[in-house]
């Protein structure tokens, strides 16, 4: 099993969210973010006092996948999730454990 | 009740589920006739009943309806008129809470909701009690002395000569006493709900509290005297003029503020050592700026029912007057900002429409829709240098109530020696050929108030801190006077209920 984070544009939530239930993705865990890459932060006004904002808000997907179907989610991400400009953010695979139904008690595959 | 209902059922011929309740009607065949007859009679007598009932109100309407007005035409217009614009004035209450809440940090949200919410409650019981009776009763060209919560001789709705009590300076308007009151009443709580915003984020809540119950004694029922109590301001040769308040209310609520964010000094972390102003954004623009709104309409009733007559010709001329200073105070302040600050910023548009608004408080029954125009041009301009400048010299004014309130109000007031275009009452200002002499009585009373209310609120300001402290520690500060002050947050989401819940 992989577990598969992606931080994206705010935006382009509801198509990735979209292309990633055609792929057969049976569950996503989503959390609004910020942070900083080579983006950086960019400079706001209020009341004549410039100030600068260095954590861009972005969003971040969390999605547990069985290994046959990780590089396809991460193909349909970073498909979707692109726009070609600096700040689209980043896609992190690492493997997975266990994971756990807590209603019915099913491990591995099956708690998915 | 439910087995009277299901009793009422099966009499109309309907089976019940009992284990179903309601899901399972059924309905025997040859039994639908008699509901049917059963619902038809209901229909019938309700019917009737109605019948009846609606015939006995005609009934009662024309055996009234002969009978002529008892009240006068013009009495009751004014009196509507003045209850309505003061409704229109308390009104305002939620928009300064609005405005204030909105240009302050979520973490402060409570406490400045809180002040904005006891100011008024405060100052309806001592203005009452004490307030109303300095302010317009009869006494010395310095302060009134008579008419405490009210009591005391009053022939109100008799104006002129005819009338005999104690509130003389009012009789000018033919309401009753209590409508004066209640106008007076919202007016005073504007004055002290300025302050509010000028403190906010660091003051403690009971040392704002016992500034309002000076407010409402002695700070603005004092000056108002001198201006429209009959003091001695309204009795000089040519008179102090402030139809609705840019001195009485707006100054005085901005001198009181700045003493107070000076004794305060600015919130943490607003200016660094080297002399840099640091930003610290409100937390919701969206309500700033409905906030803003709610003041501008509550603005049609704080000009338009200072003539405490419903006056057609005056108060749409007032009307006018208030609507385009507002407007194209918002025009000049967002230029003016574009210009020297590089972006449109909404809190200075919405500064300005306000500082627009205060100018043309005072002069809003003397001048035209042009002089208007100038006056609140002016003001749009003037309130985004005064923001600037206040910051320049680190007086820390979170919302630009000095600036608005304060700056603009002498504005308003000195605008009405210049512009003043002998269309009421023959006033007539410098530029429209009337002389120096009603601009060198504005600047006396713009003078004379700043110096009272400057030295007075001082004292009380000093008093309060020496007694119970004027600044929260600040550690309360940095976690936000919310949790300090009143133990509750404003926006409490992501809490949840703890199961330690109880009496604490």
């Amino acid at each position: 099993m992989k577990k598969i984070e992606a931080i994206i544009k705010p935006f382009k939530l509801d198509e990735v969210k979209d292309e990633l239930n055609k792929a057969g993705i049976q569950g996503i865990t989503v959390s609004e973010v910020k942070g900083f890459g080579r983006q950086k932060g960019h400079t706001e006004l209020y009341r004549g006092a410039e100030y600068v904002v260095d954590f861009l808000p972005k969003v971040k997907l969390e999605i547990i996948v069985t290994d046959d179907l990780a590089e396809k989610v991460i193909n349909t991400i970073m498909n979707t999730a692109k726009t070609g400009r600096i700040g689209d953010g980043k896609i992190f695979v690492s493997n997975l454990e266990d994971a756990i139904r807590i209603r019915t008690g099913e491990r591995g595959k099956d708690a998915i | 009740m439910q087995s009277k209902c299901r009793m009422w059922i099966a009499d109309c011929g309907i089976k019940l589920n009992p284990h179903s309740a309601f899901r399972n009607l059924q309905l025997k065949r040859g039994d639908l006739k008699m509901v049917i007859k059963k619902y038809f009679y209901v229909v019938l007598i309700l019917l009737a009943l109605t019948t009846f009932s609606v015939a006995g109100v005609f009934a009662e309407e024309a055996a009234s309806a002969p009978a002529a007005p008892s009240w006068d035409a013009k009495f009751a217009a004014d009196t509507v008129w003045v209850l309505i614009t003061a409704f229109l004035v308390f009104f305002m209450n939620l928009g300064f809470g609005m405005v204030e809440t909105g240009l302050c940090r979520s973490k402060n949200a409570v406490n400045i909701l809180s002040k904005n919410v006891i100011v008024f409650c405060v100052t309806t019981v001592f203005f009452w009690f004490i307030g109303f009776g300095i302010m317009f009763g009869n006494g010395s060209p310095f302060f009134g002395a008579s008419g405490w919560m009210l009591y005391g001789a009053d022939n109100s709705p008799a104006t002129g000569d005819a009338y005999q009590g104690v509130f003389a300076s009012l009789n000018w308007t033919g309401v009753p006493l209590y409508a004066k009151f209640i106008f007076q009443l919202v007016f005073a709580g504007t004055a002290a709900t300025i302050v509010s915003g000028a403190v906010a984020e660091r003051i403690k809540y009971f040392s704002f509290f016992a500034f309002s119950v000076a407010m409402a004694i002695v700070i603005y029922p004092v000056a108002g005297h001198w201006i429209w109590g009959g003091g001695w301001l309204a009795t000089m040769k040519t008179p102090f003029l402030d139809f609705a308040g840019s001195t009485v209310v707006h100054s005085i609520g901005g001198w009181a503020a700045l003493i107070g964010a000076i004794l305060l000094g600015p919130r943490i972390g607003k200016y660094t050592k080297d002399g840099k102003v640091n930003a610290i954004p409100g937390h919701d623009m969206g309500m700033a700026t409905l906030g803003m709104f709610v003041l501008w309409f509550g603005w049609f009733g704080f000009n338009p029912g200072s003539t405490m007559a419903a006056d057609p010709d005056a108060i749409a001329r007032v009307t006018i007057n208030t609507c385009i200073a507002g407007a194209v105070g918002g025009v000049a302040a967002t230029f003016a900002a574009y210009l020297m600050l590089g972006k449109p910023d909404l809190s200075m548009a919405l500064n300005g429409i306000l500082a627009g608004l205060v100018a043309i408080t005072a002069p809003c029954n003397w001048v035209t829709p042009f002089g208007s125009l100038i006056i609140g041009t002016v003001a749009g301009i003037l309130v985004v240098y005064a923001v600037l400048f206040f910051d320049k010299v680190k007086v820390d004014d979170p919302v630009g109530a000095i600036s608005v309130h304060l700056v603009n109000g002498i504005w308003g007031t000195l605008s009405l020696g210049l512009f003043a275009a002998n269309v009421s009452g023959g006033i007539t200002g410098l530029f429209y050929g009337g002389g120096i002499a009603q601009l060198i009585s504005q600047i006396k009373g713009v003078v004379a108030v700043g110096v009272y209310v400057v030295v007075v609120s001082l004292i009380v300001w000093l008093v309060i801190k020496s007694v119970m402290g004027l600044r929260v520690e600040e550690d309360e500060e940095r976690e936000g006077l919310d949790i300090g002050e009143h133990g509750m947050q404003a926006y409490p989401d992501f809490v949840g209920t703890s199961s330690t819940r109880g009496i604490v």
